[in-house]
């Protein structure tokens, strides 16, 4: 079609002028957006083939997708960063999306030994350990239990964890990726462990993963009977096999990497198991060669989603809105400020859509770009008080050598052209 | 299908905690949107009533799948190895992607060496320098080696290996060695005194900030001290992944 090709020039032409962009300013690779120039054929006073031709009817789409228009809007990886694809990540375009809730497909992928593909008639959970009866259970006995529905964010520990010793990866997408937040529906982990009965001596429960990494945390009991969930649902949809199908944890506010997926085993003991993701991984090795361990909960933080380096500012100057997200694993964003000038002058953003406890919060701020160039940071408040600190705060704290739990106040830098770039201020 | 629960399912699960949980939620709803999650009715909790939901697990099926080891030997299998055993494993399943002497092939892993760099710009965290238990070692050989072949080694091979492994690190000095059930516990990695108990709260307290500056917070204009296009390694469209 007519159409679809003089798109796809202009997202040629367009994606030369990042480059000759980029190319002025450094070298680097940017991603830019579907274009968004036209064909006049399709503009009035012309009518366009669309509202003169019929279309698909119902149910030639027998699962829907996003129109093709849009094929930008996908899933990203880091090659360089593993050893290979099987125990890798893959992260959520951040800049593609608005609100707060994460499509099911988009959701990022953090595997240990690759997808594991569940049988669900095969699916089997096993409760045991410090209990009076040990269970095992269907997925049918599951989702015949009591549910619930929770939007949560779920974010991986090693988010931002690139950007320690300095800005890296030139795109929040890579930045901040790891993340993503959906509604779950599932069942409380405590109304399981009611039904085994726990005994008097429980404190610490081993969750496992039925992948060919046999994924394994520990979790403490009291975290389990406050708010966990054994979800099998995302969205409405049952989880997609790359996040856990057919059940998961849900963990609300703490690290990622503790939402075993492919559940497939819960013991109750008395201690801790010192398993290898608690120990040689997920734990933030300071300045001082000494590490902290159980750094469960994720400290609250933002990001700018829009302008980002794979965002640019397309107008020259006139009325912009800045998007991003913010997220607390100790509770609600009580507010979020954001700066134009590299963390010299703060105001505060528009919170707009629902405002949940651990889950993401979208933020707008509105403003006149005269055309300057801006230094963009914004900074989450949650309901603590905990305020989201700069990244050279933390590294006074620990050092450049934790990998993981980097909050830290991202900087983009604006050009006057509208490119925006990962960078540091001082 | 899933049904949904009757009243008086609902009531159970209430009782069973669940209304712990529906409290939460209802707390998270934003106070700009009446009604929008009408508070659940909560009646005096009975006696808490278990479901009956699921079997009792057999301790077969258990034992297949309880394979977690813990630093006091709780779940050490039966079975023995020596490291010369161990060592002749090690260069057929493992010295591929790990290296013969756990030096780490590629961006691998790496098993050996580090000593002493734990405080350096450079910390190199292996199962000699880093990991504070032995158990850790054998229950993810255990579970998850080799990449690919899970859960392919015999008892007595697992303890081998890891034997070895222990070995490359100087934790075991002897060729001779067997390691087995009843000695792995007097195993003892040299870091283990070095990891502490989450202290943020306590340690990054200044974080929690009551009133945050709002202007003119840092003199002079922002400089910048770091782009990410000087490292450029930022993938672009030619490595993302296709989609049909």
């Amino acid at each position: 079609m007519a159409g679809e090709h003089r798109n796809a020039k202009n997202a040629t032409s367009r994606r030369g002028f990042l480059r000759t962009a980029v190319a002025a300013g450094g070298a680097g690779a940017l991603i830019g957006p579907a274009a968004a120039a036209g064909n006049h054929a399709n503009e009035p006073p012309n009518v366009p083939d669309w509202t003169r031709m019929l279309g698909d009817g119902v149910a030639v789409r027998k699962y829907g997708k996003p129109s093709k228009h849009e094929a930008n809007v996908i899933r990203r990886d880091v090659a360089w960063l593993t050893a290979t694809p099987q125990s890798s990540v893959s992260f959520t375009p951040l800049h593609e999306l608005d609100g707060i809730i994460t499509p099911n497909g988009l959701c990022f992928e953090r595997h240990h030994a690759g997808i594991a593909e569940v049988d669900p008639a095969d699916y089997r959970l096993i409760l045991h350990g410090l209990v009076d009866k040990p269970l095992i259970f269907t997925l049918d006995d599951i989702k015949r239990m009591p549910r619930v529905n929770r939007a949560c964010f779920c974010e991986c520990a090693a988010n931002s964890g690139m950007e320690w010793h300095g800005a890296q990866l030139n795109g929040v997408q890579f930045t901040h990726g790891m993340v993503h937040c959906v509604m779950y529906t599932g069942v409380p982990l405590k109304i399981l462990l009611d039904e085994a009965g726990l005994k008097p001596n429980a404190k610490w429960l081993l969750l496992e993963g039925g992948d060919a990494a046999a994924m394994t945390r520990s979790l403490p009991l009291a975290k389990a009977l406050e708010d966990c969930l054994v979800a099998y649902r995302m969205n409405g949809e049952m989880l997609y096999p790359e996040n856990g199908y057919p059940v998961r944890m849900v963990i609300p506010g703490w690290e990622a990497n503790m939402w075993v997926k492919w559940l497939r085993r819960i013991e109750v003991g008395d201690e801790p198991w010192q398993q290898r993701e608690e120990t040689s991984k997920y734990t933030d090795l300071l300045e001082n060669g000494i590490a902290r361990r159980f750094t469960f909960v994720m400290d609250a933080k933002s990001v700018i989603t829009n302008p980002s380096p794979q965002s640019p500012l397309d107008h020259k100057a006139g009325f912009t809105v800045l998007s991003g997200l913010a997220w607390s694993g100790r509770g609600k964003i009580a507010r979020v400020d954001v700066s134009l000038d590299g963390g010299r002058n703060w105001r505060s953003a528009r919170i707009d859509g629902p405002l949940w406890d651990k889950a993401l919060t979208r933020f707008y701020y509105e403003f006149d770009w005269d055309g300057r160039e801006l230094l963009l940071q914004s900074r989450a408040i949650d309901e603590t008080g905990y305020v989201q600190p700069t990244k050279d705060a933390l590294r006074k704290h620990r050092g450049v050598n934790s990998i993981y739990h980097n909050n830290g106040i991202q900087t983009w830098y604006v050009h006057k052209n509208g490119e925006v770039e990962n960078v540091e201020v001082s | 299908m899933s049904r949904c629960p009757s009243a008086a399912a609902l009531a159970a699960a209430l009782a069973a905690g669940l209304l712990g949980f529906a409290a939460a939620q209802g707390a998270a709803a934003p106070k700009s949107q009446p009604a929008s999650q009408p508070a659940q009715a909560v009646e005096p909790a009975p006696a808490a009533k278990r479901l009956g939901i699921g079997r009792r697990a057999t301790p077969a099926e258990i034992a297949g799948w309880d394979i977690d080891i813990r630093p006091d030997g709780q779940g050490l299998p039966p079975g023995k190895g020596t490291v010369k055993q161990g060592e002749a494993l090690y260069l057929e399943r493992c010295a591929a992607c790990h290296g013969e002497f756990g030096e780490s092939a590629g961006r691998w892993p790496i098993l050996m060496g580090g000593a002493g760099t734990l405080a350096s710009h450079d910390p190199v965290k292996s199962v000699g320098s880093y990991w504070p238990y032995a158990s850790t070692l054998m229950d993810y050989i255990r579970r998850a080696m080799p990449f690919g072949n899970a859960q392919s080694l015999s008892n007595d091979e697992l303890y081998a290996v890891t034997a070895y492994v222990l070995y490359l690190n100087d934790i075991i000095k002897d060729e001779s060695f067997e390691l087995n059930r009843s000695n792995f516990t007097s195993i003892k990695l040299p870091n283990q005194g070095n990891f502490v108990d989450d202290d943020r709260t306590t340690a990054e307290k200044e974080f929690w900030d009551k009133s945050p500056c709002m202007t003119n917070c840092i003199p002079g204009e922002a400089r910048i001290t770091g782009r990410a296009r000087a490292i450029d390694v930022t993938p672009d469209d030619a490595t993302a992944p296709k989609v049909e």
